[in-house]
């Protein structure tokens, strides 16, 4: 599949967007964060910035995007509309939570601050089922695609939070949490791969056009000489040996790096854990924009077999 | 709205019967579809660069070539691909603005470019290649059935038919209501044995295909060379052709 800039950016900014809104509703009545409004303004700010970035980017994507508004409409049926309804709804608590916040309301921030967090979750798990819910695609309609969404949303919107929190000083509780959802992240990612690797094809160039009674079927004469839209889309490959590398930089660069970085951040900590987490929240978010890149590459989509045969 | 429509037993289900062992691989169908297309329902069909290097453009059927089989039961194969009109589509329930819908009165999947945001999604989510989107306009284009053909009074009721059927030199298409089984086109699925194509992903295509034909005895029989006798023609000599012909009575 082609991995279009704007839904790259998207899936990965919004996600860490919604990922430090679920953090922050979540762990500040739980004392693990600074209690301070002014920390909470700081990541709220910054949460919002990287969802309506991100969301002004999906819009980039679209052919007609003045009619944006009409995708709220068939939330019964399209994830993608479900998506939008919820990131819509979130910005309701998650503007209350700021409101509260400046009005010096902690009681009523508390309730928004919970809300905001369910919100978040929400649209993140409508976000993975989108592309979950695509049966031509097999990479994408896997039982791991739903949890990796949710699960790297959390932590690179931890990243951030820990970035944030070393700054008013609390580091030892965030930092720990960057550890504990790096690690499943990365195991995660690793048996995503071995699955996908060593799954079968959902469908063959025989079933596809159902000559499989002959024999074993192979293009001869394509429809057409040059490119059109079904290729451009739907038939991006890349070599498998970029694969593995960029794999390794996503392991080395989104995971592990990160991990120690917050590790070194609470055995020493001082002056070396704003700038260890600092670097790590980015580290976080590039290595997982690589992850959002190759999870568009490396998927396959039915329409090649007629294409190509596989 | 994108959510499928209750589909009733008996349900009219219009939808063409391609015949794989008929067709000749001569894309008029395609040709005579691009060309109605372009000025119907879903026109302009555009195309990028048409007169330069990397011309290409939309087009609802695309006519591939395959090789089936090996050595001497190895069949070639011309194979049409367009919109299979199924019976449950994820490209309808996946659109989030409902400009991509299923008729309930005759099954056709249609898309509203009045409405289409040009997400792509629907594309994604069809496994066959029947969306195509149209760049100039940012939306999506498919198929219609030539639904601007065959409720269209204005033309001879014969001519009441998609375009690529009406065009096959071969008459390897065939379009009729599959729901009905007393119906030619379900006669036809029937007597050959119409196949679904990628029937394991469950979207129910109404469009069937027939499987080409077994091959002859004869076209199978080993082919031994051998020398033609000569004919009475051969023989110049008019003298010699004479005994020939009589020597040969």
């Amino acid at each position: 599949m082609n991995p279009a800039p704007s839904i790259v950016f998207f899936t990965t900014a919004s996600g860490a967007g919604y990922g430090l809104l679920f953090w922050l509703g979540l762990l500040r009545p739980l004392g693990v964060v600074p209690a301070t409004p002014a920390f909470a303004l700081i990541c709220l700010v910054l949460a919002l910035l990287l969802i309506t970035a991100g969301l002004v980017s999906s819009m980039v994507h679209l052919g007609n995007p003045q009619r944006a508004w009409r995708a709220f409409s068939q939330w019964r049926s399209s994830w993608l509309s479900r998506e939008g309804v919820a990131a819509v709804a979130t910005y309701v608590p998650a503007l209350g939570f700021g409101v509260a916040l400046l009005a010096d309301r902690p009681g009523l921030a508390t309730l928004a601050g919970l809300l905001a967090a369910v919100g978040a979750a929400v649209t993140v798990w409508c976000t993975a089922m989108i592309y979950a819910s695509l049966k031509p695609i097999r990479q994408w309609n896997h039982p791991l695609v739903l949890p990796g969404y949710l699960l790297l949303a959390g932590y690179s919107g931890m990243a951030l939070l820990a970035g944030v929190s070393a700054l008013g000083g609390v580091v030892g509780g965030p930092a720990s949490f960057i550890i504990a959802l790096g690690l499943a992240g990365l195991i995660l990612k690793l048996a995503y791969w071995r699955k996908i690797d060593g799954a079968e094809p959902i469908a063959t160039a025989e079933s596809a056009t159902s000559l499989g009674f002959i024999g074993k079927v192979r293009p001869l004469d394509p429809p057409h000489t040059e490119s059109n839209y079904l290729l451009r889309e739907m038939g991006f490959r890349i070599a498998r040996k970029h694969a593995g590398r960029l794999r390794r930089i996503v392991l080395v660069a989104g995971f592990a790096l990160p991990i120690l970085l917050a590790v070194l951040a609470t055995q020493i900590g001082g002056g070396v854990a704003l700038p260890a987490l600092a670097l790590g929240a980015i580290l976080v978010l590039g290595g997982l924009l690589v992850e959002r890149w190759l999870m568009f590459a490396e998927a396959t989509h039915t329409v090649t077999l007629y294409y190509t045969g596989r | 709205m994108t959510c499928l429509p209750e589909i009733a037993p008996g349900q009219k289900k219009l939808g063409l019967v391609i015949d794989l062992d008929t067709c000749v691989g001569c894309q008029a169908c395609a040709t005579n579809c691009k060309e109605w297309n372009s000025s119907g329902h879903s026109g302009p069909l555009p195309d990028l660069k048409p007169y330069s290097a990397g011309a290409e453009g939309v087009w609802f059927n695309r006519v591939h070539s395959y090789e089936a089989g090996e050595g001497g039961d190895g069949r070639t194969v011309h194979f049409p691909r367009s919109c299979l009109h199924c019976e449950t589509p994820d490209c309808v329930t996946v659109c989030p603005t409902g400009a991509s819908y299923k008729r309930i009165e005759d099954g056709i999947v249609l898309v509203d470019h009045d409405i289409c945001i040009g997400c792509g999604l629907c594309a994604w989510a069809c496994p066959y290649g029947a969306r195509e989107m149209d760049e100039d306009a940012g939306v999506m284009k498919k198929c219609t059935l030539c639904i601007d053909r065959i409720y269209n009074e204005t033309i001879p009721e014969a001519q009441r038919q998609p375009a690529c059927v009406l065009t096959c030199p071969t008459s390897a298409r065939h379009f009729g209501d599959l729901g009905d089984p007393e119906s030619a086109v379900s006669k036809l699925v029937a007597e050959r044995g119409g196949q679904d194509l990628m029937p394991e992903l469950g979207y129910n295509p109404v469009n069937k295909y027939l499987p080409p034909r077994k091959r002859s005895s004869v076209a199978a029989a080993p082919a031994t060379p051998h020398e033609a006798a000569p004919t009475p023609m051969d023989i110049k000599n008019p003298l010699l052709r004479w005994m020939d012909k009589v020597l040969t009575r």
